[in-house]
């Protein structure tokens, strides 16, 4: 299993990125943005967390117009895996890969916690890990996580089982608690938390280990 | 010619800063606030002279990156 980690300036959360997927025994490339090619036989890209182009316009907007994001579309649109955790999840929806928008935290504050988190869906290579209902506690840390979908986008990602995530105790007023949600063909997500901070003992807890584990397995035993 | 984005919130999609704005303005004494909405205002110079053409060349920026249509509207002024 081949990884790519975009890295843009101001990405923060990259190398954390690679070294949960490389725990998981992917073998992983850093590709600065850049470049306008993937490297050869990439089986998922990853978007890592930060403050691309420190946010300026919105959060991500100027990162899903980078010259690497073009060949991350054309992955995702090859069918292949991609995995957006928050600047990246907000970069994802810059693209249009994901539906919906990531506006200001309700609160207006950087929120910075470990979260309750509850799976909504297994049905996923991203989420298969977990059982349906199971709590998380994965940390987030953002200012703009307000997830932004209206009525008939909320009806078709629920009527689609298309949301991952949900936070328990919701930090920033997203719509219907949504913490991530998956494409149409549940091969790109985008997700708030940071899986990547709690994947050893070390970090105080493992539950983000089993999405890098399960993308991982899927793809090798593919 | 210069051109003016206004990108503005959709109507419906609450404006949290504009509401923060809104108790900030009644808690200093300004009654009668009844909404505060926050947008930002971009300004371009083209060199570009035809104002049909400068139009939809900045119509196709705001599409495109400019403004996010899915939670924001935009309006461009255009001038000499």
């Amino acid at each position: 299993m081949k990884a790519a980690v975009i890295v843009f300036p101001g990405s923060n959360c990259d190398r954390d990125l690679a070294v949960a997927l490389e725990r998981a025994g992917a073998q992983v490339e850093m590709v600065w943005h850049k470049e306008s090619d993937l490297p050869s036989d990439i089986d998922m890209i990853a978007i890592p967390g930060g403050f691309s182009f420190g946010d300026y316009l919105r959060c991500g907007a100027i990162a899903a117009n980078s010259p690497i994001t073009r060949a991350v579309v054309a992955h995702a649109g090859r069918g292949g895996y991609v995995l957006g955790i928050c600047n990246g999840f907000q970069v994802l929806t810059e693209t249009g890969l994901l539906p919906g928008a990531l506006m200001r935290n309700a609160g207006l504050k950087f929120t910075c916690h470990t979260q309750e988190l509850l799976v909504e869906t297994e049905a996923s290579d991203f989420t298969s890990g977990y059982s349906k209902g199971q709590t998380l506690r994965i940390p987030v840390a953002h200012h703009d996580g307000n997830y932004n979908a209206d009525e008939a986008l909320l009806a078709r990602l629920k009527g689609e089982d298309r949301i991952a995530f949900t936070y328990g105790n919701n930090p920033n007023g997203s719509v219907a608690d949504i913490a991530g949600v998956l494409s149409e063909n549940r091969r790109v997500l985008g997700m708030m938390p940071h899986p990547e901070r709690v994947v050893d003992t070390a970090h105080g807890s493992t539950d983000g280990a089993p999405l890098f584990d399960a993308l991982v397995n899927a793809v090798v035993s593919a | 010619m210069k051109a003016r984005v206004f990108v503005m919130l959709k109507n419906g999609v609450l404006d949290p800063q504009g509401e923060a704005v809104r108790h900030a303005l009644g808690s200093l004494g300004f009654d009668g606030v009844d909404g505060v909405r926050q947008g930002k205002v971009i300004e371009l110079t083209l060199s570009e002279s035809d104002e049909a053409a400068a139009r939809s060349t900045v119509t196709e920026m705001c599409e495109k990156l400019l403004a996010n249509t899915v939670i924001e509207s935009y309006r461009i002024e255009l001038s000499a």
